[in-house]
């Protein structure tokens, strides 16, 4: 019997409307969207114009701050649009597709036959480089480092992700070949965590090269910032990287096609999607072409599309696009409505995981949860309740103050290092001061990179 | 509802904001406001869905898990002054004797402390946090019956200027502000907190006190080592002996203790440990035994006086306690241990909980650096292990 991590901290936010496991076949999208801002800490230098031919793998633009880092088309035809925000900053790439399927060639090969410098070099060119993400800061990472492991999450756990299981099946040699490339950018292991319980597939199980881990536990148990504190805690000045299954499958497909192929399989789940499933679809994908006629309507209520998860995804328009590393799209309710003496009812159908709601008393209820926040925010006041939901050796409470007040000095000691905003998504649903934990966190980490820089 | 609720957005609202007629008083209006009904606000960052608690929702089971105590406290008001005069009355005329005693107390708790909280939240320009809705219910909860209202008002000013505002508001107070109320009361004026103020003695023409009434409590007839007519142990427990309002019914703090603990508001860590650290300094004192005192069975310091009342409701306050799980363990120990210790060593004080806890209020900051520097230790010893690995 292999060793089992268990997580015992932790919470599975009961949300209605799971994707069952039918591939629905590609809808149609006329445009298909880059947004720099889902490269945190990247600053795009823009390669293309408006009216430019690109194929799939043309580079769109580049890191100011690496100009090896460029981030590619996903499919071919016209670089139609460039969406600025506020001052001038760069929200959106708009390519409008030719429907055809023409690629860059960037030659295929087998990674056991490249050196790390090659594979690096492919990794770069063909635009493939982003989905690489150095921990600590949760950025791209950099290609002049040699990372001291790379980690895949074999499963995710947060609430009504994507079956990874069922994804890998579609691609299982892209899968090996993918982990194969990575393999060779470390000196060290390449760490897979797998759920004890539910993962089954023999592409995870059986994956040649990698060093296998069981975890069992609720969600953040397939975190991977939950993984790497359990397996190798970062220390100050330690580097390691991470890519997700999907990201793999598409890495993979560079080196055994020679093309950066961004097919990648989305769920479409949530309490209003009448039929949640798979679509097969590009990255970049316009959400509406995912959602046509599958949202329950009705007008009285507006609705949420998030690209990813509800605790960390990106609010989207349904005519934004799906996000550079999403897989998931999810739709709830906006909860703008009132509710009255809503703090003092019991109220059967609002989720707590306090047990100051009857929802305790009715587990394995699934919820139809929406946005409302239900308060201002408050100072904290509340112990105890963070901790419970954190699995790691890191008090959140004090490390959350300790950026709040910007010391430094004692964010390093209370391990900034090993987190992410995703590590404390739960800490922030939880919260009932209604701390924005997310934002907190990332800006206690932009100070660090800042100060290191 | 919601056509009145959208009529007053629309046209009561934007007076209250900035511009508007009552602009200074927005802060109390959103506060009414949000009192009534949870606003439709959602989510701008971070997590798209956020749990349904919130701080209200989270004082609300305190107040609910202090009803058990207040409604029988309410009761022993009037069941402790018809004994004291000898009338035999039916429950329901106890009860309604009582209520007529302890709502002025609670209404002047509210308005005085609700009143110094508004002002801030408009001072400061924060929303007006719900603390005090507990706090407000605690202070009438912990003095007698007899104390005049007018102190009341002036303890509670002094508890949410003094205990709280000036460190910054709720979460960032030291003290409990409801014992501070009570401390400043017992140090201003201890006349009115000590001696035989336990029981409403106010008689009607004709009306008498019964031969041999004594108003002590237990407590002090333990201190000046009369326990001739201590109560039992079951009197104890069930409460009806003299004593603050709220603290006298064991069973019915229990059964706030249950809801506490089931809701996950009050920390059963807190409360386990101060009755653990009370059994054991009872102990200690048992085997010592050079006096009656201290021959007393450790249990019955659960019973007497404030201790179950500390335990259950004022030191698990999660602002003033330790915040850390361990420090938690530590500091409800101690203040078991402490009030045990004053009890029984110290005359002058016969009633030790209230000192512990605040006591122990100011040490568990430092509770917690202790708690905070090992997590920091242990780090540091991976990163060191790390280190000669990779020099070896």
């Amino acid at each position: 019997m292999p060793k089992i991590i268990k997580i015992k901290k932790g919470l599975n936010i009961p949300l209605a409307g799971s994707a069952s496991p039918v591939v629905e076949s590609t809808p149609f999208s006329d445009f298909y969207g880059v947004r720099p801002s889902d490269f945190h800490g990247l600053e795009p230098k823009m390669l293309v114009k408006e009216g430019d031919e690109v194929k799939a793998g043309t580079p769109l633009f580049y890191n100011k701050h690496d100009d090896r880092v460029v981030v590619t088309s996903p499919v071919s035809g016209t670089f139609f649009e460039l969406v600025r925000g506020e001052r001038r900053r760069i929200m959106e790439l708009v390519i409008k597709s030719n429907g055809k399927k023409e690629f860059e060639d960037f030659g295929n090969a087998n990674p056991k036959d490249l050196s790390k410098e090659q594979i690096t070099n492919l990794l770069l060119k063909s635009g493939t480089w982003p989905f690489i993400r150095q921990r600590p800061f949760s950025v791209v990472a950099n290609p002049n480092d040699t990372p001291k492991a790379i980690f895949v999450s074999a499963f995710n756990s947060s609430p009504l992700a994507a079956d990874l299981d069922y994804i890998v099946s579609f691609d299982e040699q892209n899968f090996q070949t993918g982990l194969d490339a990575i393999g060779r950018l470390t000196n060290g292991k390449v760490h897979l965590s797998v759920d004890a319980q539910n993962t089954k597939s023999q592409s995870f199980l059986g994956a040649k090269g990698v060093e296998i881990h069981f975890f069992d536990g609720p969600h953040p148990a397939g975190n991977i910032g939950t993984q790497i504190h359990h397996i190798m805690p970062l220390n100050k000045g330690e580097k390691v990287w991470y890519v997700s299954v999907q990201d793999l499958i598409v890495i993979g497909r560079l080196f055994n096609k020679g093309i950066y192929d961004a097919t990648r399989l989305v769920a479409v789940a949530g309490p209003e999607i009448i039929k949640p499933k798979y679509y097969k679809t590009i990255s970049g994908t316009r959400v509406a072409a995912l959602l046509d006629g599958n949202v329950k309507i009705d007008p009285s209520v507006p609705l949420r599309c998030i690209s990813g998860d509800v605790l960390t995804g990106t609010k989207v328009a349904t005519t934004g696009f799906l996000g550079f590393y999403d897989n998931l799209v999810t739709v709830i309710k906006e909860g703008t409505n009132h509710e009255f003496l809503g703090w003092l009812m019991p109220n059967f159908n609002r989720y707590s995981s306090s047990r100051t709601f009857p929802s305790f008393l009715m587990p394995g209820k699934k919820y139809n949860l929406d946005t409302n926040i239900r308060s201002g925010e408050r100072p904290f006041v509340m112990t105890g309740v963070y901790e419970k939901v954190l699995p790691m050796d890191i008090l959140p409470v004090q490390l959350i103050k300790a950026i709040m007040t910007n010391d430094v000095e004692k964010m390093e000691l209370l391990g900034i290092y090993e987190v992410a905003p995703e590590d404390f998504a739960l800490c922030e649903f939880v919260c009932p001061s209604k701390i924005e934990f997310q934002t907190i966190v990332r800006d206690g980490l932009d100070v660090i990179r800042k100060e290191f820089a | 509802m919601k056509a009145l609720i959208q009529f007053v957005e629309k046209n009561v609202q934007p007076q209250f904001e900035k511009g508007g007629k009552f602009a200074k008083f927005h802060r109390s209006f959103e506060a009414f406001q949000t009192f009534l009904y949870v606003k439709g606000d959602v989510t701008l960052r971070g997590s798209h869905i956020r749990d349904a608690i919130d701080m209200k929702r989270t004082m609300f089971m305190v107040i609910i898990a202090l009803m058990p105590a207040l409604l029988f406290g309410i009761w022993n008001v009037g069941f402790q002054h018809y004994r004291a005069i000898g009338l035999e009355e039916t429950l329901l005329d106890q009860f309604w004797f009582g209520l007529l005693r302890v709502l002025p107390l609670i209404i002047v708790s509210y308005v005085s402390g609700l009143a110094v909280e508004f002002i801030f939240a408009e001072m400061r320009n924060h929303e007006v946090n719900e603390g005090f809705l507990v706090s407000g219910m605690l202070i009438p909860l912990i003095i007698p019956v007899t104390t005049p209202l007018w102190m009341v008002a002036l303890a509670t000013i002094f508890a949410v200027i003094i205990g709280k505002e000036v460190f910054g508001g709720t979460g960032m107070n030291i003290v409990n502000p409801a014992l501070l109320a009570r401390a400043f009361l017992f140090f201003a004026y201890p006349a009115q907190l000590s001696g035989e103020v336990w029981i409403d003695t106010t008689l009607r023409e004709g009306q008498q006190l019964v031969d041999g009434f004594s108003g002590a409590t237990p407590l002090a007839m333990l201190a000046i080592n009369e326990t001739q007519y201590m109560p039992s142990l079951l009197e104890m427990f069930i409460g009806t002996i003299p004593g603050s309002i709220g603290e006298t019914s064991t069973l019915a703090i229990l059964i706030g203790a249950v809801i506490l603990v089931i809701s996950g508001v009050g920390s059963f860590r807190i409360m386990a440990s101060v009755i653990i650290g009370g059994l054991a300094m009872g102990g200690i004192f048992n085997l010592v035994g050079i006096n009656d005192y201290m021959l007393l069975p450790a249990y019955y310091h659960l019973v007497l006086g404030g201790f179950m009342f500390g335990a259950v409701f004022m030191a698990t306050d999660p602002v003033t306690a330790s915040q850390t799980a361990t420090g938690k363990y530590i500091y409800g120990l101690l203040i078991g241990v402490v009030t045990v210790l004053v009890r029984v060593l110290n005359p002058a004080y016969p009633e030790g909980m209230m000192l512990a806890i605040l006591l122990m209020n100011v040490f568990a900051p430092l509770i917690d650096h202790y708690v905070v520097e090992a997590n920091i230790k242990r780090r540091l010893k991976r990163l060191k292990a790390v280190t000669v690995q990779s020099n070896a």
